[in-house]
């Protein structure tokens, strides 16, 4: 990891003011992101991965609100930007796509002057150079004849199709860092495949940054360099992708792994993890895990700090797998 | 794209054609307008002499017929009352009310599509509840209560509004119209009002309701991770998807604007068609009264076509699924 970081995230809170009391959807989450480095953010429905996504874009929503931490991007400092602001950044520096790409172009508009306007936002360009630029665009991620598909309506794409087009519209003020929020679950697994390598491409030619939201970790292993593992609004593992995956430290990237149906188990029964995630609104005392954790005892009733296990690998656990457990503190 | 109009005027005719047999068979019902030109003093001659000049002593077939016939070349019969063709009383009256309707469309999208935004933007704001009161307000009171009302307060008790007729009027290539004078705006204000109330109740609720929903559409979020102002998400990409139902439901409604002005017309003392139209209706004035179903069928018939061609414009999808049949 010599390569210069672009972003930087540290202790990240974003929490949700329901009537209902307050949801920690996103609880002191911290992490950095070097130039064309893809980073996984994998995690269970509701473990606080796509919050954490919308408020690395501004786009929280109320009753949702940023409510510490810092995110650096480069040398500016995100954390309490003015709405002007974030939307100036958006886009341009920092760019997202969603996970539906049947609901995420606008019907009504042509693709062209959905992608125009993109750079307009940002660039004082005319019309017909920004058209240029859309056309190039659509060229990278892999559309053909990207002349007449610009006059297209989104409802004369194919789903894989759109998603390209998203992803290109994403691309078109080159920015440092691409938010991905499952951008690949609605799409079958050929097309799957075809736009990971797209996008594994794009990282390695230009340096762009990713985070690829997900809960596969199938996409994972193939495309991330580094994975973060969420639950319940905080990461409790982080480290390059293989090491993760092969010997995971925390017992719920364990039991998330053993989950995933595999060659070499077939005929055996999955295991499965034991329990629901918390609710957000009640999270218990100490490790969020606790309850669900075969390897829970008494030291969990207090939370445990994310601590550095071994080069580059962080988790957040009392009684880590693979480690003989009286030596923890000492190996940390 | 000509296919599907071809359809549609297919469509049209046959509409048109099984109106004019229930307006016809059905005015016939209503009452027998012999009687309003007898006096007194009149015998039986006399009365046979009426009916046969009237055309109401052949067998109602060959009435109907007889109309059809006419009807092709243009003619809708005399009326009873003018002497005169029924078609043409309807015609001259017609820019007094096509203008009172157009200038409750337009109040109608003046005032209820950016009430209808901000209620959808701001759901929670004063303001927002207090268009939304207002606007079951618009929906429920009658609106020939409104109509008196109107009068009783702006031009009886305020007395900035006059109440009744056109106003001084302007001809513009041959036909009169009110609004370009002063004095004519200020009479054409309340009625058109008055006729819009409910259009702009309409307009805001389906606008509110449209920008409720389509703030939530993931389109929405994405333009704003483009980094897009507000002004182009709510002016560009939301407006558009809510102008899909706004253009239908107020295409369809305009006729209803121009069919049922007749309210605000005879409250208003408005000379448009609604005026004539109940006053044929208590003089049983047949030609008239058929003529004006008539027409106003044909008018529905040719704004619903309308309406589907400009949903076509907005709405891209609907272009295609014509193109795949």
């Amino acid at each position: 990891m010599s390569r210069e970081t672009i972003l930087e995230v540290r202790d990240l809170r974003t929490h949700f003011f329901t009537k209902a009391g307050v949801a920690r959807a996103v609880d002191g989450v911290s992490f950095s992101l070097a130039r064309g480095e893809v980073l996984g953010l994998v995690g269970e429905s509701g473990s606080g991965k796509t919050v954490t996504g919308f408020s690395l874009m501004g786009l929280v929503d109320p009753p949702g609100r940023l409510v510490s931490g810092s995110i650096r991007l480069g040398n500016e400092e995100l954390a309490g930007l003015l709405e002007e602001g974030w939307r100036r950044l958006r886009g341009r520096r920092i760019a997202m796509i969603f996970q539906d790409p049947m609901m995420t172009l606008n019907p009504v508009l042509r693709i062209d002057t959905q992608m125009i306007e993109a750079i307009r936002a940002h660039v004082d360009i005319s019309r017909s150079a920004a058209r240029e630029r859309a056309r190039e665009a659509l060229a990278r991620v892999g559309i053909p004849s990207p002349d007449e598909r610009l006059s297209a309506y989104p409802h004369q794409f194919s789903g894989g199709m759109r998603q390209r087009v998203a992803i290109a519209i994403a691309l078109l003020n080159e920015p440092d860092v691409i938010v991905a929020d499952e951008p690949t679950t609605a799409l079958d697994v050929t097309i799957q495949a075809q736009i990971l390598y797209e996008v594994q491409k794009l990282c390695a030619e230009t340096g762009l940054a990713m985070i690829w939201i997900t809960h596969d970790l199938a996409v994972v292993g193939g495309l991330a360099d580094r994975v973060a593992v969420m639950y319940a609004g905080r990461i409790v593992e982080q480290g390059p992708v293989d090491a993760v995956l092969d010997a995971p430290y925390h017992p719920y990237t364990h039991g998330l792994i053993g989950s995933v149906p595999s060659q070499n188990r077939r005929g055996t029964r999955l295991t499965q993890i034991p329990g629901m995630a918390p609710s957000l609104l009640a999270l218990p005392e100490g490790c969020s895990f606790a309850a669900r954790c075969p390897r829970a005892d008494a030291a969990c009733k207090v939370l445990p700090d994310l601590l550095e296990l071994s080069a580059g690998r962080t988790a957040r656990c009392h009684h880590p797998h693979g480690l003989v457990e009286t030596t923890v503190g000492e190996d940390a | 794209m000509s296919v599907f109009i071809l359809r549609r005027l297919l469509q049209s005719v046959l509409v048109i054609v099984a109106m004019a047999m229930i307006v016809f068979f059905g005015v016939h019902l209503v009452g027998d307008p012999v009687y309003m030109f007898i006096t007194p003093d009149m015998d039986q001659q006399d009365i046979e002499n009426v009916t046969r000049a009237l055309g109401l002593d052949r067998p109602i077939w060959e009435q109907f017929w007889l109309f059809i016939v006419n009807a092709l070349s243009g003619n809708l019969g005399q009326s009873f009352i003018f002497g005169e063709p029924a078609l043409g009383l309807i015609i001259q009256r017609m820019p007094a009310t096509l203008e009172l309707a157009f200038a409750a469309l337009l109040m109608a999208i003046v005032i209820g599509i950016p009430l209808g935004l901000y209620a959808g933007l701001y759901p929670d704001s004063v303001g927002a509840k207090t268009i939304m009161a207002g606007s079951i307000l618009g929906f429920s009171l009658p609106t020939f209560w409104v109509g008196i009302m109107m009068i009783m307060v702006f031009a009886v008790m305020l007395g900035w509004l006059p109440s009744t007729g056109r106003g001084s009027t302007v001809d513009v290539f041959g036909i009169r119209v009110s609004f370009l004078t002063l004095d004519g705006l200020r009479h054409l204000a309340l009625p058109a009002l008055n006729l819009a109330l409910l259009k702009i109740s309409l307009v805001i609720r389906l606008t509110r309701a449209g920008a409720r929903e389509a703030m939530l559409q993931d389109y929405i979020k994405f333009a704003r991770a483009k980094g897009l102002s507000r002004s182009r998400i709510v002016g560009v990409h939301l407006m558009k998807n809510i102008l899909i139902p706004v253009v239908t439901v107020l295409g369809l409604e305009f006729g209803s604007l121009i069919a049922f002005s007749v309210v605000t017309e005879t409250i208003f003392a408005w000379p448009g068609m609604g005026k004539l139209l109940i006053e044929s209706i208590q003089q049983l004035d047949r030609p008239i009264i058929v003529a004006y179903l008539m027409m106003i069928v044909f008018l529905f018939v040719v704004i619903n076509l309308v309406v589907d061609i400009l949903y076509s414009i907005l709405d891209p999808r609907v272009r295609l699924g014509d193109r795949g049949q």
